[in-house]
């Protein structure tokens, strides 16, 4: 019975999103595709705990869930013919009902990914319509880890849905010259949902893992599908080199421990080659965009023997190209960060206040709690008591307001 | 085949103060735009500009049975509708790419046309 159930969780993670853009092919629509796969699922249930689970659970799902499709389209025939198909198939298609299983072009699922992600919807509908469409991810599940309601995230994607079927976005490909940036949409949309899960909002734990490891998986099929786009490799290699830390994060007791005190030892090696070897690659590739350099920011943390080990001028150097590349005061506010470390938190602190007056982050608790660290470091405890209280205002996750209150009550010793 | 309708929205104060010239020169944009969207496989409809929302009168509360008539648009912008076209294309892809090529000073809404005929 266990067997069943691992093989289940197993095909849902693995094979949701491959059975999804396979059946939307027959279905001609996402939500009725969507429906079958379901559907497909919840019969594979009762057929596996009797037959056993099939060699290729994949293979078995798609079939039955465009055998769904077949039966809904034939008995709405009059319905359907009357509504705009999704997909206008190629002269050349085969003919749906003909499609054999391991026919399933491999691009069906960069059409749903792009199709998902497309920039006539909102980056909110773009990431629930990813997470629910490619991913599998059930809504109340999506609305935990985006902080709505499920009633509101329920909305939303169909909302999304009926815009794509309405205002006819293609289940397409982009075209060559819209590539960049079409992909850009679609790597902001994983990244996004991966910092969700990396530092959980207005949650008791600082790390939502099933979040992490779904944007991790998405990040590696995108991977596979487009492995040549150096920003594909780049997100991948970021989201691997962040992860590594997981674990160390947190203390036994769920307290939060800075990058400076974490033990290294646990850092997994092959997951940091990997994310290494990948880095290695992307920088070959010129100009390296924005996920290439996070990327080869995250590997300098991550192969550095220790916190005080670590190259600071080579992170300066990154974090400069960085923000040439993307100039962001997120970007601003971490490269002060390496800043202070090279010359000093006084030298940190003015590039600190510089952001702070321009304003734009006023919202984002990082930049007071930098500051009132910075504060700290030079003893000035009046000011970064004030800065740790605008910090714990502003932050969401209780792991890292614990940490912030503890930092206060020191400096107010 | 899909049909969409594109407003055209802009400054109308610029509109106000518009010379002969610059008036032949957007007509010869238009004119362009139009060739543009035949030859990239999409056809125009229907188009035309409007007046200024200046002379826009709203006739509002028709389900009431008294309904009201007002001077003025029914919305009141700083970027008023001042033109719009019916355009059949592919996808929104498409409908998207002639937008991005479409001669506006302001900006331009796609909205997707409602087969009631055909249906």
């Amino acid at each position: 019975m266990n067997r069943l159930a691992d093989a289940f969780d197993d095909a849902y993670r693995r094979e949701w999103a491959f059975v999804l853009a396979a059946t939307v092919r027959v279905a001609g629509s996402l939500d009725v595709a969507e429906e079958c796969v379901q559907d497909a699922f919840v019969a594979a249930i009762g057929a596996w705990s009797e037959h056993g689970v099939p060699d290729n659970p994949g293979a078995w799902l798609t079939t039955a869930a465009r055998r769904r499709a077949l039966d809904q389209l034939r008995r709405d025939k009059t319905l359907r013919s009357k509504l705009p198909l999704l997909i206008e198939l190629d002269a050349n298609d085969p003919d749906p009902a003909d499609i054999v299983e391991d026919s399933v072009v491999i691009d069906d699922r960069l059409r749903l990914v792009f199709t998902c992600c497309h920039p006539a919807l909102s980056a909110e509908t773009q990431a629930a319509l990813t997470l629910r469409l490619v991913c599998g991810l059930s809504t109340p599940r999506i609305a935990r880890a985006f902080l709505v309601s499920e009633a509101t995230m329920a909305a939303r994607i169909t909302r999304g849905e009926k815009k794509i079927e309405v205002a006819q976005i293609p289940y397409v490909m982009p075209a060559e010259s819209e590539l960049p940036e079409r992909l850009d949409t679609v790597l902001t949309v994983i990244h996004l949902f991966f910092t969700a899960g990396h530092t959980a909002s207005s949650q008791d734990e600082l790390v939502d893992s099933e979040v992490v490891g779904r944007s991790i998986d998405l990040a590696r099929m995108l991977h596979a599908l487009l492995q040549y786009e150096s920003e594909v490799q780049g997100l991948l290699a970021l989201l691997l080199l962040t992860d590594v830390r997981r674990q160390t994060r947190v203390d036994a007791n769920g307290s939060l421990v800075l990058l400076k005190n974490q033990d290294r030892s646990p850092w997994d090696a092959a997951q940091i080659d990997e994310g290494r070897s990948l880095v290695a690659l992307v920088l070959m590739s010129r100009p390296p965009g924005r996920f290439a350099l996070q990327a080869a920011i995250a590997a300098v943390h991550a192969g550095a023997p220790s916190y005080e080990g670590t190259d600071w001028s080579e992170l300066l150097g990154l974090y400069d190209v960085l923000l040439d590349v993307w100039p962001s005061p997120v970007v601003e506010l971490n490269r002060a960060v390496v800043v202070a470390e090279l010359r000093g938190p006084e030298a940190g602190l003015a590039i600190v206040d510089g952001i702070a007056s321009a304003g734009q982050l006023d919202r984002y608790s990082y930049l007071p709690a930098t500051r009132a660290d910075l504060l700290r470091r030079l003893n000035r405890r009046d000011e970064a008591a004030l800065s740790y209280k605008q910090a714990i205002v502003l932050v969401d996750n209780d792991v890292e307001r614990a940490f912030l209150q503890d930092r206060l009550i020191e400096v107010q010793v | 085949m899909a049909q969409y309708m594109y407003m055209i929205f802009g400054d109308e104060s610029e509109m106000a103060n518009v010379t002969k010239e610059d008036w032949a020169l957007m007509l010869k944009a238009h004119n362009e735009f139009a060739e543009q969207v035949a030859k990239l496989g999409g056809t125009i409809t229907n188009g035309d500009a409007l007046a200024p929302t200046a002379v826009a009168t709203t006739v509002r509360g028709q389900s009431t049975g008294s309904p009201s008539v007002t001077d003025g648009p029914f919305v009141e912008t700083k970027e008023a509708l001042g033109g719009f076209y019916v355009i059949d294309a592919k996808d929104l892809d498409e409908a998207i790419a002639f937008a991005k090529i479409s001669p506006t000073n302001g900006g331009v809404e796609v909205r997707p046309v409602v087969d009631t005929v055909g249906g």
